[in-house]
Formats: structure tokens, sequence, C-alpha cells
């Protein structure tokens, strides 16, 4: 079944097409990536996905509803989480701050349930304060939770922010480069913790990544775009053979030589 | 001096963060505060006002505080706020239009007024971020002024409002400033508890995530227009409050009490304070209301004084005197009923 599927997704800054009558159909619990140079619109796609761009042309559809004119907060509600390619966190909130605001969809008191501590008001921040350390486990942040997110470690703070995604217990999770400037090792690790989230939390995962590795490793589906368009699509074997997306990375005197002694 | 200060504060930080010590403060603050318009002593008259007026600044400081220092809107026109909710009574319970309300039944409309005010000019602004944000908030401050100024026929322009009718309370007439000492201190007390509940709870929690990162909020499904406009609504709602108190308390108001240094006064006592702390906002009252004026002494040189005093203050502690404290949250393992994550995350979330 599809979750998610973009019907020619077009989004222009001024003259520039940053993606171009994009089509992609996001498969119900796959593991998804999209890959492309840098400003092939990658990201862009995900700010339309999330609401934060509203696409010139075209639609996008989750769960079969489209997200037409919706703003980010309401696609949140609807089940899409995302995280940034850089990091953005509530700096001066502790990480269990951070982790409930990321509960907020699915919080219900209001301003004077807060102010009258109603019984209500009372269960619900409990439930959401136990939920929210034990993402503090899942993530692996065990003792950082009262530590101030911008005082954590990198590596920590790429967690944090899935564990931040993770409390709205979306549908579908948008993964900015997860592993960017992470070692092999560590990347290795983001790679396990991404099946993880997919094969326990049934969780639908499309990711944007550069390392090669990780990409090959962890994809179930490949898309490729290059300049806004979508230049290819397939398993990651298919992917690695495609003259058009060697010549996309490595340019046209490569991809001669290099599609060669790819197999 | 900069050491001695970081010492002092670091003593009192120590002090604040056991809840025995910290009680113990809040304990003797409050009891010292009581007891003084009881005690007589020769300057009892000028102590019991300096203080019920910082006490007024601690209910407009609080109001203010959940717009810049949680909801990190920066908000120049606050005064706004106050001049509407102390206008709200003044022209209901006086001789001017010959109306006599009593003051309970028009506080929470001054309130709710002021609050619907502060709706008004949040809609326009949502879209509005930093200096430009407070730009328009400043030109809406001088506007309500200059509308209380130039609508003479409503509210008599310079001439101001007198004869504003004193409170009733059971039968007493609260007029004496001893009087208001006192109310004033049950409304900050009231104001305080409101905002700090606000603060810790689902609400205060998305205030504070749009202060630090507007986008990342309404992606986790913060729905920022709404936040902004409760932020403006609870801030203005709690200026207008004060407002009224005000207007009751002098009997007499003129558009020149509500000119832009309130509004910077106010913004003041937060910043020095600690941005987005109550305590803060307690604190920074003091050093900002009642010091001037324990300072009148050096009459002339008072100003002068008093600046150095904030200069040498933000080059010691840029912070404010007590930040921002965030809550420990993080619960031990045997707290935690079933400490494998994955079956509560997986509920529902299929």
């Amino acid at each position: 079944m599809t979750i998610l599927s973009s019907n020619n997704v077009t989004k222009r800054f001024g003259g520039l097409v940053a993606v171009d009558q994009f089509d992609l159909g996001l498969q119900e619990l796959a593991i998804h990536s999209i890959i492309g140079p840098n400003g092939a619109g990658k990201t862009t796609f995900f700010n339309c996905v999330t609401g934060f761009y509203w696409p010139e042309e075209g639609e996008i559809y989750f769960n079969g509803q489209s997200l037409k004119g919706l703003q980010p907060d309401r696609i949140a509600h609807l089940g899409i989480a995302r995280t940034y390619q850089n990091i953005r966190l509530f700096s001066n909130m502790t990480a269990i701050e951070n982790i409930l605001v990321g509960q907020h969809p699915r919080l219900k008191a209001s301003p004077i349930d807060a102010i009258l501590h109603t019984p209500h008001f009372h269960k619900e921040e409990e439930a959401a304060l136990e939920e929210a350390n034990r993402l503090v486990r899942f993530v692996g942040l065990v003792g950082l939770g009262d530590h101030l997110a911008r005082n954590l470690p990198y590596g920590a703070q790429r967690r944090l922010e899935i564990a931040r995604a993770l409390a709205s217990k979306p549908k579908l999770l948008l993964l900015d480069e997860p592993t960017a400037g992470m070692n092999p090792q560590e990347s290795a690790e983001m790679m396990r913790f991404i099946r993880n989230l997919r094969d326990e939390l049934a969780i639908t995962i499309l990711l944007i990544e550069h390392d090669m590795r990780v990409v090959m490793g962890i994809s179930e589906i490949i898309t490729v775009l290059d300049y806004g368009m979508k230049i290819a699509e397939g398993s990651p074997e298919e992917i690695q053979r495609n003259p058009r997306v060697i010549e996309a990375y490595l340019g046209r005197g490569a991809a001669s030589g290099l599609g060669q002694n790819s197999d | 001096m900069k050491k001695r200060i970081a010492s002092v504060t670091e003593r009192l930080k120590e002090i604040l963060s056991s809840p025995i010590g910290r009680w113990a403060l809040i304990g003797a603050v409050v009891a010292v505060i009581l007891i003084i318009p009881m005690i007589q002593f020769q300057q009892r008259a000028f102590w019991v006002r300096v203080i019920g007026y910082t006490g007024l600044y601690i209910i407009l400081g609080l109001g203010l505080n959940v717009v810049v220092g949680l909801a990190g809107l920066l908000d120049l026109g606050y005064v706004a706020f106050y001049a509407i909710g102390a206008y709200a009574y003044a022209l209901l319970a006086s001789g001017h239009f010959d109306t006599h309300i009593s003051f309970w039944l028009v506080l929470p409309f001054a309130a709710l007024l002021a609050g619907f005010a502060g709706i008004l000019l949040g809609i326009p602004v949502l879209r509005m971020r930093g200096d430009y944000l407070a730009i328009v908030t400043l030109g809406f401050g001088e506007i309500i002024r200059m509308l209380v100024t130039n609508l003479t026929d409503l509210t008599n322009g310079s001439q101001g409002v007198i004869g504003i009718d004193s409170p009733y309370l059971f039968g007493l007439e609260l007029k004496t400033s001893t009087h208001f000492y006192y109310m004033i201190f049950i409304f900050v007390i009231a104001v305080i508890f409101i905002t700090q509940r606000l603060d810790r709870s689902r609400v205060g929690r998305s205030w504070i995530a749009m202060r630090e990162d507007e986008d990342a909020a309404q992606m986790v499904g913060v729905n920022t227009t709404r936040y902004k406009l409760l932020a403006f609504a609870v801030g203005a709602l709690i200026g207008g409050l004060g407002g009224a108190i005000f207007a009751a308390w002098q009997g007499s108001i003129f558009p020149d009490n509500f000119n832009l240094m309130v509004s910077v006064n106010v913004l003041c006592l937060i910043i020095i304070g600690g941005m987005g702390s109550i305590p803060g906002v307690v604190i920074g009252s003091f050093a900002l209301i009642t010091l001037p004026d324990i300072l009148r002494q050096f009459s002339d040189y008072r100003l002068l004084l008093f600046g150095f005093l904030l200069i040498v203050m933000m080059i010691a502690r840029p912070e404010g005197f007590i930040p921002s404290q965030r809550r420990r949250l993080e619960l031990h393992a045997e707290k935690l009923a079933h400490a494998g994550p994955s079956e509560s995350i997986t509920e529902g979330g299929a």
C-alpha cells in the first residue's frame, strides 16, 4: 500500500526549479532513500511534504489525504515527523523537554487545565513524562535527559532529534542525512537503529543520505534526483549500475569508465 | 567587584537550588513584605508606596514575561494594555460618565478587554519576527497613548480622568496605600501561580519551543498561530489587570502615566531578572523599581548611579540575576513501570 504519493510536484524559487514534476510512491513500511548531488532538490521535497513549502504544481497525498494547503503543524498531526540536516533542537530546553514538545500532537490539556491542574492534566503530564523517559532510554541517552539540548554531544543531539520526532508516534518519518558527520562505526549503528524503527515500531522511513555505504546498506528502494528531476528509481543494485546516476554524480566521462567496473 | 557579585549570586543560586532553602527564602521574603506595613517607623508611608508600586511592576513583568521571556515575542508596546486596563476602570467607575460600577466587576472586564486588544495586536504581527515585531509593537503602544490623549470626548485627553472610585471589599473602602499594598500582594501571588502553571505545561513548553525555533516547533505539531495569539492575550490580560489596579489606587490617571518608559522599564526588569524566569521578574522589579526610589537621597546623581549599577550588572551577569532554570524531569530506572521502550512506543504507532 502506498503511504505517501507525490504527483507531478513542482517547486520553484524565482526562476530556479528546485523540484521538477516529481513523482514518488512510497510503500508502507518501506525504507526508501532519496539521493542526488548537492542542490538536487531533496530537502526542498522534504519541505514540500512537511508543509514548510507549498509546491506550485502537483499534489502530495498522505494515506490518501491531500496535503495541499496544510500548515506544518496539521501535517504533524496526521502522522509525519522529520529531522533536519543541520540539527534543529530547542537548544535551551532539556532533552526530556524536547521530547515532551515532540508529544504535542498527542496531548490535549488546555491552558485552563494547566492552570487548574485538573485530574486530566495530571494524568496526561505523568504519562507524557514517563513516555519521554522511555524514549530517552530507547535512543540511548540515559543520564542525559536533564541536560540542555545545546550542551549534548553531536551524536546525542542527532539521536535526541529522532526521539523528538518519534514522540508524536508518527507513521512516516523523514530523516534528512541522519548520519552526516558520523564515523563509519556510528553510521553502522545508526543504520541498525533506523532498521529497528521500521521493524519494531512499524514506521515507514523516507531518508535523504549522502553516505553511499549507508544508502546501499539500508535502502529497499532508491530514488535519484538531479536538478529537481527524478532520473532513476530502483533497488540499490539497479541504481549502482544505472549509467544516468553515475553520470549525475561523476560526470559523463567517468560514467563510461565506472559503469563497466561497477559490477 | 565582578568577582564579588559572581560569588554572591553563586551562593544565592546554591540556596535557591535546594528546595528547603528555596522555600525558606520565599517564606522569609513573604513574611517581611507582609509585616512592613504593620511596623510603625518614620518612612513607613514611603516604603509601603514604593513596595506596592514594585508589586504592580511585578504583575506587569510577569505578564510581559509570558510574551517576551517564554514565547520570545519582543513586545515594546506593553504599556498599551496597562493603559487599556486603567482607562477601562477609570471610565466605568468615576464621575467622568457618572457610571459607578463595582471594581470587582470591572476588573475582569478590563483584563478581558486588554486581552482582546492583545489578540488584535497579535493578528497583524503573526508573521513578524525580532526587530520588525519590536517596531510594530512600539508603534502600537504609542498609538494607544495618542488615542487616550486625543479622544478628548471619551478620555478627557491630557486633563486625565480624576475622581476614580475606590474599590469596596465587604463594605470596607480600599483607599489607603496599605490597602492596595495587600491587594497587590494577593494579585502578585495569583499571577505567579497562574504563569508558573502555564510555564510548566504543554502550553509553556510550546511557547519556549517557539522561542527557540519557530519552524521546528511548528513541525512537531505546535500551532504557532494559536500559541502566539495566546501568549499575546495572556500577557495583555495581565497588563490590563495591573492597569485597573493602578487606576483604582491612584484615583486619577493621565495619558502621561502610559508613556514608552513603562514598556522599557518592564522589559528591562525582565532582562535584568533573567528572561523567562519568574523569580527573576520579582528580583528585577525590586532592582529596577525599588532601588531608584531608595537612591533618591542622592538626588541628581540618582540616575547616574542607577545606570552605572545596570551596566555593572549586565557585564557581570548578562543572563540576569536568576536565569530561568529548567526543571529536572529524568526519572530513575526504578520509577519507570517498564524499562523496555518499544512496547509503549509501538502502541498506536502502526
